[in-house]
């Protein structure tokens, strides 16, 4: 479903990537595990066309989408949840949910809008307030809802349980776990919380230096004793 | 008492065009963090196209003056429109990622090149229009001061009253202003929702040279006199409503264009004309250090 093949970028004359390989097949959750500055969020970012790709190719359903602007990315089927969750603060919750949907055919907007309601029922509570006066896990609930707005053949997302509290953070791995297993939503995950990320995948990758050191089921990763040297038995819950 | 109420007329009518123009500094402002200086010599563009559209339209087209009034708006609105989008395209655009300062001495040079352009085009010397729209009320019939609303005083305030609702249904409601709040907010994440962010900038221009423009043609119709160095005064002075009501906030950029008519109305009246710009310009400088957000505006918060 996404491919990458070789990926190479940066920002400016700092590479970040050093050749990448990976593949999302169809309805499988991947998760990308490494520490800070590995180099994760920017090989999503460079998925999503922003920074450019400086070698390498990206294919979406076999489609090689490397060169295209980010929005027409966006319109062929992929959705982004990014770090830092960058939800509209100044825009209301439903407002925030429409432009998810920007893309999408506006004949399916209430469906979606009902299904997305369905899965975070908070935010049906808060739907005419405004999305930065929401709670943090709040906000997280709104960032995955506003992506699953366009029927993303992919969702990306990344460090979704970052900043929230424990219970939050397993609520969300439930709804992540649920958007697969019910609506069939390809998932690539990155996370810092290894533990959490790798429990859920069905297959994971270790980030190491803008580089792929360790590929595997999620669970030959989880009991790999370098893995639980480096991410597992340090800090993460 | 009379007095008072003339000059308070008078001071809306002046503050609603001012308005409009603010409202093109503020949307620019908030999405692209920019100031565009240029703004205030499409504002004088419209003035001459709708001079010129007139002109064309009644001594050469033989139309009568109310659809003369039409055509010329709607030319005045599309030309300044065009106007917009272009200067986006060729001075902005390639700027985008450069260091702010350098779009901000584009706009200074967008705005010389058109100043001189209508200069060499239409003349330096002032161009009149004889009143168009004639008449209007007495509204109190005082020996000492009678006070008039004149026909042309409430065309402005429909024109600008409607104008700003409409405008103000399409930033709140439909899809494109929707995008537009979205872009001004975080235009990344604007972009990584599939909206075209050019696009939506294009459009942020396009709208705001138009609402210029029509300030343009309301100018040439109630002052009667134009020349090609009007822009660059009603262009600070919309600049500092914006920041007077606070840049990057739409109402307060029309409480601000008001407030700021309002001000010079009562200081001409009351203290003395030679010195109104003196008393605008005060105020910016008095809200930059009190109150530098504005009236509506909201202060930067740091971004996590």
């Amino acid at each position: 479903m996404l491919k990458v093949e070789g990926l190479h970028s940066g920002y400016g004359r700092i590479r970040a990537l050093h050749g990448v390989d990976l593949e999302v097949r169809q309805g499988e959750i991947v998760a990308l595990v490494g520490a800070n500055g590995a180099g994760k969020t920017t090989l999503l970012m460079t998925i999503c066309g922003n920074p450019r790709a400086s070698a390498g190719k990206v294919w979406l359903a076999g489609e090689d989408i490397t060169g295209l602007a980010t929005h027409h990315i966006i319109r062929r089927g992929l959705a982004h949840c990014p770090e830092g969750r960058r939800i509209f603060p100044r825009m209301t919750v439903l407002e925030n949910l429409q432009m998810g949907a920007a893309t999408g055919d506006p004949a399916h907007f209430d469906q979606d809008l009902e299904r997305v309601l369905e899965l975070f029922p908070r935010l049906k509570e808060r739907l005419h307030q405004r999305g930065g006066t929401l709670s943090g896990g709040e906000q997280q609930m709104l960032a995955i809802g506003r992506a699953l707005m366009s029927r993303p053949k992919v969702l990306l997302l990344d460090e979704p349980s970052l900043g929230l509290a424990p219970l939050v953070v397993r609520q969300i791995f439930e709804i992540i776990a649920a958007i697969n297993r019910d609506q069939g939503v390809t998932v690539f995950l990155v996370e810092q919380n290894a533990f959490h990320a790798l429990k859920l995948a069905h297959r994971g990758h270790v980030m190491v230096n803008g580089r792929i050191t360790l590929s595997g089921s999620g669970a030959d990763l989880l009991a790999n004793p370098e893995i639980r040297a480096h991410y597992l038995d340090g800090g993460a819950s | 008492m009379e007095y008072f109420l003339q000059q308070l007329i008078n001071g809306l009518t002046l503050g609603a065009i001012y308005g409009l123009i603010a409202l093109g500094y503020t949307m620019v402002y908030g999405i692209l963090g920019m100031i565009n200086f240029a703004h205030g010599t499409i504002y004088m563009l419209g003035a001459f196209i709708s001079l010129i559209g007139y002109l064309a339209a009644t001594t050469v087209g033989g139309a009568p003056v109310t659809l003369a009034l039409l055509l010329a708006l709607f030319a005045t609105m599309a030309f300044t429109a065009l106007w917009g989008w272009t200067i986006e395209r060729v001075a902005y655009r390639p700027l985008r990622k450069a260091p702010r300062l350098a779009p901000l001495i584009s706009a200074i040079g967008v705005s010389i090149i058109l100043q001189n352009f209508a200069a060499l085009a239409q003349g330096t010397r002032a161009k009149p229009l004889p009143p168009v729209i004639r008449g209007g009320f007495t509204l109190i019939n005082s020996d000492d001061f009678p006070v008039s609303l004149s026909w042309m005083q409430i065309i402005v305030f429909v024109m600008t009253v409607t104008l700003m609702a409409g405008f103000t249904w399409m930033i709140t409601r439909t899809s494109l202003g929707r995008a537009q709040r979205a872009t001004e907010q975080d235009m990344k994440m604007a972009a990584l929702l599939g909206i075209d962010v050019d696009r939506v900038v294009s459009a942020t221009f396009v709208i705001g040279a138009a609402l210029a423009g029509v300030a343009g043609l309301m100018v040439t119709l109630y002052y009667g006199v134009i020349d090609f160095y009007i822009g660059f005064l009603a262009g600070i002075k919309a600049f500092t409503a914006a920041v007077l009501g606070g840049i990057g906030s739409l109402p307060g950029a029309m409480l601000g264009g008001l407030l700021i008519g309002l001000i010079e109305a009562f200081w001409s009246a009351y203290f003395s004309i030679e010195y109104k710009d003196v008393a605008t310009f005060g105020i910016l400088v008095l809200v930059l250090v009190f109150r530098p957000t504005g009236l509506l505006g909201r202060p930067d918060v740091e971004k996590i």
